[in-house]
This record gives structure tokens, C-alpha cells and sequence, in this order.
């Protein structure tokens, strides 16, 4: 969020050679799953990001009043109760349907986001270390300048221009994160792109869009995967962080952070209203965390 | 050398000049714009119009970069609505500030999180490697914001040892230094939490390598083996990122700020955008630009001085 722009580290970048689309698919999928069975870190995350995505499917369901439905009555006590099992916050509302609401809306913006960014990052560093020269040079020179702008900064400027609401939320993160991936994926491009079997496929008369995507993509599905789920994990801070500074959605829908932005002044009073969004936001940032991590050790043995 | 830091030097003055231009063009396109913002909405089309025209912003936008540019290169750069002075005060004031939180998190950050990611690193997935990961990856986990109020719930309103807003007055009561010490705690914890992380799996790589093997097999302590081969070694690849720190710790301060009311630039550039102060703003976004680009060169420099084996 914040803020900085975090790479994956380091050692990620080596990656395993995949030579077709279908073992990708195969891999992928079989990868996840073995590493969700093999590292204890990483079952953890997934329960945890489990628990949430039901959560935030089932919200309309589990929670027991509607969001911003006002009890008057527990304004004299807003404290976790029988009616209100993890109590009401300042204007008397339910914090757990709140809760369950919240995880609906950053649940759906940071996967969408992330998705945006993924999809940009990869073609564009794809494109940008096969083709080389001109093109490239233009690419990373355009990522360089979204990436020496302060993050927060820019999503300052973005959203007191053009106001807060989901759209401009998923664009703006989209645009400063598809830089980091674009980076990935070039490197793993150049890496791989004077390979025989590159070389072969062209031979064969095979499409550019062929050989990027089925030929050489692949090849970036380690480093992708594990960066994907770090990204959820920063954006979901990144959303926290827009909220908590007034900036994310507009109220009254509810945003854990904005939650916590509202509730934050009586934390000397009632500070179950700013303790229990706080706690919910770091699970589930943990939880993406861990999955990573978790990952990472499963397939690249770091 | 000398045309590497040219050609760092060009670089940089794009860089500058596109964020720059970007900010401007967003904030001052249409040139109603800012009189509306100055005026407030009761304002009548003429008088928006009349003093559109006395501050020559009907002049093409080009033109009125240029002007602001040469200005900001004389240290002038305009005057604040919010703050009602120039701009160049508030700036350098808040700055100041942030500055000296973000050198108290910079000086505990580094060896903390050095000597952290070198003990796990040292020996993989001992159980010093295992508990450092989990904390550094809980830590990076917690946003900030989460995080200051996890430590004001407990130092503040459960124990009272520490002030809970940190505006750096001395008459709230508090020391300076005590109104210090949660901002930094929680900068610390989040962004340690991440460099542990990068320097643990850079020990964890170096610690494989065969000429550690080597340095054991015959017979160098372990101590020794990891003070004086593996040590730089293992510092290489995290440096670029522990600088890159210094970026995060100018701009990324805002969250910190606004929990502990601290009069930082973070802040300043919040307040700023949400009242339209458009001359903050762009000032703002300069300094921090260029504060990023000039660790960027120090960086390459400092790496070339750690690897020889890297010519630039």
C-alpha cells in the first residue's frame, strides 16, 4: 500500500520449463493443490481466504441485519450483546453484518483489480521482451515513470480528480501494478525466447500470439501465481488504506477500512468498533500471505 | 562512470519532466478550474473569468508549465490556499518532519531486519528460520493502520504508557521523543517485516552455494563461514531494496501520519488533495519524484560498489 511497490522476491524468478499449454493447465492447477496439502502455512492461508470468500458469497444470508440498518436502541450500549453479537458501531450498526458486507466489496475489488493488472502486465511483458528494441525500450521507460510515482500519491491525485467509487479504485491499481508484472514476465521472456523450442515453433509457421501465449507464458506460471497472490495481499492493504483515509468507497456502504476510519475516535470508549475491522483485514491479508508463501516453497523449494 | 551518471542524470529529468506534466495537465487543463477551486462554487462566471485572466491562466497549458517550471527551479512554488503561505514553507517544514520519523524507522529498520534475515537464512528451515518467517510474514501483513490501532488499544488505552497522537508539540504533556515512538513501531514492524523476507532468501541462496560448502568442509567455523563469506554475499540483492525503503518511508508515511495526527508530509499532500490545494499537490509530487529517482542512482552506484562483478 500501500504504497511501495514490492516485487517478489528475489530468488523467484527461476522457473521451471514448460513446454505446452495443456501441461500448464495441468500443472497449475496440480501445483496449487499440492502445495495447499504439502506446507502447513499454506492450508492455513487458503482456511483463512476459505473462510472469507464464503463469508462474502454468503453475506446476504449470514448477515442478520442489512448493513446500514440504524438500531437506535444500541446506541446507549453498543457493546457485542445477544442481538448484536459483535455489537454496533458509532451510529448503531450491526458491526457483524457490516463485517460480512465488507468482505463482499474487498473481495470482489482486489481479485478484480488483480486480474486487471495481471492480464496488462503479461501482454505487455511478453510483448516487450520478445519483440525487443523500440518497443520495449517504450514499455519499461512508461513502467519506470508509473513506478517513481509515490503509489499513494497517485492515488491521491487519481481519486480527488476523478472521485471515489470501485471503477476508478480497480483502475488506478491496476495501472500501478501491471508495471511490477509486466517486469516478471519480460524477464522470464527474455529468458526463454531463443530457446529451440521457440525457435521450433516459429519454424512450424506458428502465430507471434501462439508462441507468446501457449509457447512461452508458461514458463512465467511459478513467479506469476505466487506474485498474484501477494498482489491480493497488498491490494486488499492498498483498499484498507483508501478507505481508512476517506478516500476509498463512499459511505455508507460498508469498507473495513472506512469502518475503522469512522469508529477510530472513540477507540478510548467502544474499541471493539475499530478492533474488529482492524482484525479482520489483517487475516485476510495474512491469509493471502501465508498462501504465497506457501507456494512458493512448494515449487520452488526457497 | 562519468556517462553512466549522465545518462542517470537524462533519465531522471524525463522521468521529472513526464510526472510533472502528468500532474499538471490533470490538475490545470482547463483553466476554470483552479479559479473555481480558489473562489469556492458561489463565485459568478465573470468574476471566475475576470481573475482567470489577471493570474494569465487563459495563456495554453504548455505555456503555464514552462512558467511553473522555471519557477519551481528558483524554489518558488506558488502559494497554498489551505495553509495561506507558500507553498515552499509548508513543504520544507512537513518534509522536515517526516523526515526525521522516517530516519528513526530507517536507523532500526536496517540491522533489524539484517540481523533477523541473516539468522534465518543462515540455517534453512531450522526453527529460527521457521519462527522469523512467520513473524516477518504476520508483521508485512498487518496494514499500518490495523497495526496502529492494535498498539494504541494496548500502550495507550490499555496500559497509558505512551501519547496517542503524536502532533510533536511539546505542550500535549509528552516528551517529543515519547510522542515518537508508536509512529516508528508500527513503520518498523510493517516494512521489516517485508525486508526480513528479502534478506532471508538471499542468506538461504548464498548459504547453498558450493563455496560455503567449501569454506565448512574445511574445517572454518560456522560463525566464521557466515561472517565472512556469506554476510556481503547475502546483502547484495536486498540492498537495491533496502534503499528503495527510503521511498516508502517519505511518501508511504501518510497512513502513520493520519493514525497519530503527525504534522508530516504524507499529511500535508492528503490534506492537500482533498481541499483541491492544487499548488501543494504538484510541489509535493516533485519533491517525492525526485527523492525516488536520486535513490535510484544511489542505489546502482552503491550496488556496483558491493558487486565487482557489476560494470556500469
Amino acid at each position: 500500500m500501500t504504497e511501495t511497490d514490492r516485487a517478489a522476491p528475489e530468488g523467484l524468478a527461476v522457473a521451471p520449463v514448460r513446454r505446452t499449454g495443456r501441461a500448464f493447465a495441468a500443472r497449475g492447477a496440480k501445483g496449487l493443490k499440492a502445495a495447499l496439502t504439502a506446507s502447513p502455512i499454506a492450508t492455513l492461508g487458503g482456511a483463512i481466504i476459505l473462510f472469507w470468500a464464503i463469508c462474502a458469497v454468503l453475506a446476504p444470508w449470514l448477515a442478520p441485519y442489512p448493513p446500514n440498518q440504524l438500531d437506535p436502541m444500541a446506541l446507549v450500549d453498543p457493546f457485542p450483546s445477544a442481538q448484536h453479537w459483535l455489537g454496533t458501531d458509532q451510529l448503531g450498526r450491526d458491526i457483524l453484518s457490516r463485517l460480512l458486507w465488507g468482505a463482499r466489496t474487498v473481495l470482489t475489488v482486489a481479485p478484480v483489480a488483480v486480474l486487471a493488472a495481471a492480464v496488462v502486465g503479461t501482454l505487455l511483458g511478453l510483448v516487450s521482451g520478445y519483440r525487443g528494441g523500440v518497443v520495449d525500450a517504450l514499455v519499461m521507460r512508461v513502467g519506470d515513470v508509473m513506478l517513481a510515482f509515490p503509489q499513494i500519491i497517485l492515488y491521491l491525485i487519481v481519486i480527488t480528480k476523478f472521485g471515489a467509487s470501485a471503477l476508478n479504485i480497480v483502475l488506478v491499481i491496476a495501472v500501478t501494478k501491471a508495471p511490477i508484472i509486466a517486469r516478471i514476465v519480460r524477464a522470464v521472456t527474455l529468458d526463454v525466447r531463443n530457446r529451440d523450442y521457440v525457435a521450433a515453433a516459429r519454424m512450424r509457421g506458428e502465430s507471434t500470439l501462439h508462441i507468446l501465449l501457449v509457447e512461452i507464458l508458461p514458463n512465467a506460471r511459478g513467479p506469476l501465481i505466487v506474485d498474484i497472490f501477494l498482489r491480493l495481499g497488498y491490494t486488499t492493504i492498498a483498499i484498507g488504506v483508501l478507505g481508512f483515509l476517506g478516500i476509498g468507497l463512499p459511505p455508507p456502504d460498508p469498507d473495513w477500512g472506512g469502518m475503522i476510519k469512522e469508529s477510530y475516535g472513540l477507540l478510548f470508549v467502544y474499541p471493539h468498533m475499530t478492533l474488529i475491522p482492524a482484525v479482520a483485514v489483517s487475516s485476510l491479508v495474512v491469509g493471502f500471505n501465508f498462501l504465497a508463501t506457501g507456494i512458493r516453497e512448494a515449487s520452488f523449494d526457497v | 562512470m562519468a556517462r553512466y551518471l549522465l545518462k542517470q542524470l537524462f533519465n531522471m529529468a524525463i522521468t521529472l519532466f513526464a510526472v510533472t506534466f502528468i500532474v499538471f495537465v490533470l490538475n490545470e487543463l482547463t483553466p476554470g478550474d483552479v479559479v473555481r477551486k480558489l473562489l469556492g462554487p458561489y463565485a459568478s462566471a465573470d468574476q471566475v473569468e475576470k481573475v482567470t485572466r489577471e493570474m494569465g491562466l487563459d495563456r495554453p497549458v504548455m505555456v503555464r508549465y514552462a512558467e511553473y517550471m522555471a519557477n519551481a527551479a528558483r524554489g518558488d512554488f506558488g502559494q497554498s490556499i489551505v495553509f495561506r503561505r507558500p507553498v515552499s514553507e509548508v513543504l520544507w517544514d512537513r518534509l522536515g518532519n517526516t523526515l526525521l520519523l522516517a530516519g528513526v524507522c530507517f536507523a532500526i529498520i536496517v540491522p533489524f531486519s539484517v540481523l533477523l534475515g541473516v539468522l534465518a537464512g543462515m540455517r534453512e528451515r531450522g526453527w529460527i528460520d521457521r519462527s522469523v518467517s512467520v513473524f516477518s510474514s504476520v508483521c508485512a501483513s498487518i496494514p499500518e493502520f490495523a497495526m496502529g490501532v492494535f498498539l494504541l488499544a494496548i500502550f495507550v488505552v490499555q496500559l497509558g504508557w505512551l501519547p496517542g497522537t503524536s502532533p510533536l508539540r511539546d505542550d500535549t504533556g509528552w516528551p517529543i521523543w515519547t510522542q515518537l515512538v508508536l509512529p516508528a513501531a508500527v513503520v518498523v514492524l510493517y516494512d521489516a517485516g517485508y525486508l526480513i523476507a528479502m534478506i532471508r532468501t538471499s542468506m538461504v541462496e548464498v548459504m547453498r552455494q558450493p563455496f560455503i560448502r567449501t569454506a565448512v568442509l574445511k574445517g572454518m567455523s560456522f560463525r566464521r563461514v557466515v561472517v565472512k563469506h556469506a554476510l556481503r554475499n547475502a546483502l547484495i540483492a536486498p540492498f537495491t531494496v533496502i534503499l528503495l525503503q527510503i521511498n516508502y518511508l517519505v511518501a508511504g508515511l501518510v497512513v502513520v501520519e493520519m493514525v497519530f495526527a503527525y504534522p508530516g508530509f504524507g499529511r500535508m499532500m492528503l490534506e492537500a488533495a482533498l481541499a483541491k490545494d492544487i499548488a501543494i499537490v504538484e510541489a509535493g509530487t516533485l519533491v517525492a519524484v525526485s527523492v525516488t529517482m536520486l535513490t535510484q542512482v544511489v542505489g546502482d552506484l552503491g550496488y556496483r560498489a558491493l558487486d565487482p562483478r557489476i560494470s556500469i
